[in-house]
């Protein structure tokens, strides 16, 4: 073989190693980090695992923004408009976008009562903004 | 009839777009000097009316011009005239409209500042920013048209400004990126013109070099004050979130410092020239790909525009043709720009080999865990929805950064084609000298031991003393090329040791508090003293005063703007070398109580600072005496005197 048809082998070579060792270490990673998102009535109909770190999202519901006497604990119940509804808990000083009426994402556990422990709610910073997650369950709500 | 001339000035750039293209390529392609100057002359043209149609823009958001759409949506009388100007670009119509406009400045800067490059190679630059920038404009004028009219109905008031938006960092910050992204355009154009041509020597290497760095220097500004708003403005303290809208500001940025490597071998020893044009062309691939995630709503993000999939779908359209188009002509020209080249060992080719590896490797992970919701959603469907978050980037990138950092402290004593291994082995007993530092310094210190703290601390010592030694040996041959590579590496090394002990070392705590009650973090007592009411032309709120330590005050807000019933919280920040304390404040709860978050951040400032001095470096290093352009004019006064 002539010398730099060999080099080019070689690059070659490195470059498949390379990439494929990338694609599979970053694959088994994805495997581990990834969070899935659920809408109220999968969480109310239980086919959402329990106490794995999950995202979920709906409606904050209205007048249910509950915050403990002491601390900074606060309850409220997300919703789908429809019947399904849960109970969120939170430790911490909910994000300013926070409204009653409007849509959120809460990232945590859900517990063997199915009550959902947030480690974060998220609220968007603009409102005409619908997060695509939502988006599918607000335009079914419209029909 | 002001935003009907705006829109109208908009179009003529559209008309000079498509005569830059024209005349740019086809001077090119037939060698005809008169067409390439018609060309010229059309980007200042375009760069006139462009300037005008965003003037005029600006003109109706501070007429309070509510028949036009897209200022009632984004202004108020209430409005300071500062965000009345930075409303213009404070959504998508109008930012692209910045986005055209930071084209044809762009454009008209190569094609006046670049004419001492040959004729077919600047024909070539300049038709392909003419056509970048035709589509941009057909884009704008098309399906995004900021010109708008709301007739007949024109509100007496309108929605006003994002209030999130309302600040300093949001007047800067895009200005900043889109000059960045463009900028790649430029190189891009570069890149084809190269394979139209065929021939690539280090004389384009080293035209193209200062295009890259300042376009570098710019897109590295506004990622850094994109996350310094972040932190301060969003709150909680975070300076990087792994969103999928940095994400699309970050892969053209390492793709870009991929390229700035990569060009160094190209023009000092004619090495990877394919790679070089490669990497052009990815640079610009992912700033394109950046805009349709960012502006077409597919993605979930807190920067995210508003969704419209029609937008969406154009913008798809040209992401596939400028990447599809210009693969292309790369598969049937690359071929002929090969060159071999021979080196061995520990050689400057080499490291500038695992740098672009590296880097690469890195927007390769960053894209999967962006597109991979996307993908899922796509391919898989169904109800299931995923998201990847930071755990996944942080266990990717991190790693990444580490070996890089192993490369770049060796880069400076490094010699082309060969290094001798005494050189090496003198390195790599610096490497140990600086572990013992990193190590000794946060047993005394600090309580503990982090060990990944300690090595990010040990490899960023070692890059610094490591670039030290080369520069003080070469002191009386000492280049601005040089020392611009040695202060971007202490960039990167300051950059590594802010990330490392902010991420390990913050310290966070939240409480409710009365008046005149305390709490303690990081060995320092925060008393809420008092609270205030506050008010501005457009918003109310509360003010809290925190005293700690020697007599210092903080006071963070809590705002509510009444118009779009939008609350914010104005963090209140101490800044300081070696930590920052930050306070949010949310306002009342019940029994005359007050929500506070309040943090410790050491070495917070560290991560910026080092971006900046990074960012600064690409400007040393374009001021070489290298790149300095000898016009023909120049020439002739040289040889004549």
């Amino acid at each position: 073989m002539k010398s730099h048809r060999r080099r080019r082998l070689t690059i070659i070579i490195f470059l498949f190693i390379g990439s494929l060792t990338t694609v599979l270490i970053s694959i088994f990673a994805l495997q581990n980090y990834i969070n899935h998102f659920y809408l109220p009535d999968q969480i109310v109909s239980g086919e959402v695992p329990l106490e794995r770190k999950i995202r979920a999202g709906g409606m904050v519901k209205p007048g249910s923004v509950v915050h403990d006497a002491k601390g900074l604990g606060v309850q409220f119940d997300i919703t789908d408009l429809n019947d399904a509804t849960f109970r969120v808990h939170f430790e911490g000083i909910l994000p300013s976008l926070f409204r009653e009426g409007q849509g959120t994402i809460v990232v945590g556990i859900l517990n063997e009562d199915r009550v959902f422990s947030a480690q974060s709610v998220l609220a968007k910073h603009d409102e005409n903004y619908v997060p695509p997650e939502l988006k599918g369950m607000l335009e079914h709500d419209d029909s | 009839m002001i935003p009907e001339l705006g829109h109208f000035s908009a179009f003529l750039g559209l008309m000079s777009a498509v005569g830059i293209a024209f005349f740019g390529f086809f001077g090119a392609n037939q060698n005809r000097t008169s067409w390439v100057d018609m060309s010229i002359r059309l980007t200042k043209v375009q760069v006139a009316v462009l300037a005008l149609s965003f003037l005029l823009l600006i003109l109706a958001f501070l007429d309070d011009d509510f028949s036009v759409l897209y200022v009632a949506n984004n202004s108020n009388t209430a409005l300071p005239w500062y965000y009345k100007v930075s409303g213009v670009w404070g959504a998508h119509e109008g930012s692209f409209l910045l986005w055209t406009l930071v084209t044809a400045v762009w454009t008209v800067l190569v094609a006046t500042r670049a004419r001492h490059i040959p004729l077919k190679l600047h024909g070539y630059v300049l038709g392909t920013l003419g056509v970048l920038s035709f589509m941009f404009l057909a884009f704008l004028l098309f399906s995004s048209n900021p010109f708008e009219r709301l007739v007949p109905n024109v509100p007496i008031q309108g929605a006003d400004l994002n209030p999130v938006l309302q600040d300093i960092g949001q007047i800067i910050h895009p200005p900043m990126l889109y000059i960045g992204y463009v900028g790649f355009g430029v190189t891009f154009a570069f890149g084809i013109a190269a394979l139209a041509t065929g021939k690539l020597d280090s004389a384009w290497a080293r035209w193209v070099r200062p295009w890259v760095n300042i376009a570098w220097l710019f897109l590295t500004i506004g990622i850094v004050l994109g996350s310094w708003w972040a932190y301060y403005e969003l709150g909680w303290g975070g300076w990087w979130f792994w969103d999928p809208v940095e994400n699309a500001s970050f892969m053209p940025w390492l793709a870009g410092t991929a390229l700035i490597h990569s060009l160094a071998a190209t023009e000092k020893r004619g090495a990877f020239k394919n790679w070089t044009i490669l990497l052009t062309l990815l640079t610009f691939t992912l700033v394109l790909m950046g805009a349709f995630l960012v502006r077409s709503g597919v993605l979930s993000s807190v920067h995210a525009f508003a969704v419209d999939p029609q937008r969406g779908l154009i913008l798809l359209t040209i992401f596939v043709l400028v990447a599809g188009g210009s693969l292309v002509l790369y598969a049937f020209r690359a071929h002929m720009l090969n060159t071999q080249v021979q080196y061995w060992g520990v050689s400057r080719e080499l490291l500038l080999l695992i740098n672009n590896a590296l880097l690469v490797v890195a927007v390769f992970t960053i894209l999967l865990g962006t597109l991979y919701p996307l993908g899922h959603e796509w391919f898989v469907g169904g109800e299931e929805r995923l998201s990847v978050g930071e755990p996944y980037f942080n266990a990717m990138f991190v790693p990444i950064m580490l070996l890089l950092s192993f490369a770049l402290a060796i880069a400076p004593i490094s010699r082309w084609k060969h290094t001798p291994m005494r050189l090496v082995i003198n390195a790599l007993i610096f490497l140990g000298g600086s572990a013992v530092v990193a190590v000794l310094l946060p047993w005394i210190l600090a309580d503990g031991l982090h060990l990944g703290v300690s090595c990010a601390v040990a490899l960023a010592i070692w890059i610094m003393v490591t670039h030290a030694i080369a520069c003080y040996k070469q002191r009386n041959a000492l280049t601005l090329g040089f020392i611009g590579m040695s202060v971007a590496h202490v960039g990167f090394a300051i950059v590594v040791i802010g990330v490392a002990v902010t991420s390990v070392y913050t310290e966070s705590r939240t409480a409710r508090l009365e008046i005149g009650q305390s709490i303690e973090v990081g060995g320092t007592q925060f008393e809420l003293v008092s609270v205030q009411p506050t008010e501005s032309q457009n918003f109310i709120g509360e003010q809290a005063r925190f005293d700690f330590g020697d007599r210092r005050s903080l006071f963070p807000e809590r705002r509510f703007y009444p118009i779009r019933e939008h609350i914010t919280y104005e963090a209140a920040i101490a800044p300081g070398i070696f930590q920052d304390q930050y306070i949010t404040f949310a306002g009342p709860m019940e029994n005359d109580t007050w929500g506070v978050e309040i943090e410790n951040k050491p070495f917070q400032r560290w991560i910026w600072f080092g971006a900046v001095v990074a960012g600064l470096a690409a400007l040393i290093a374009m001021l070489d005496k290298r790149y300095r352009r000898l016009s023909q004019r120049d020439l002739e006064t040289k040889y004549s005197s």
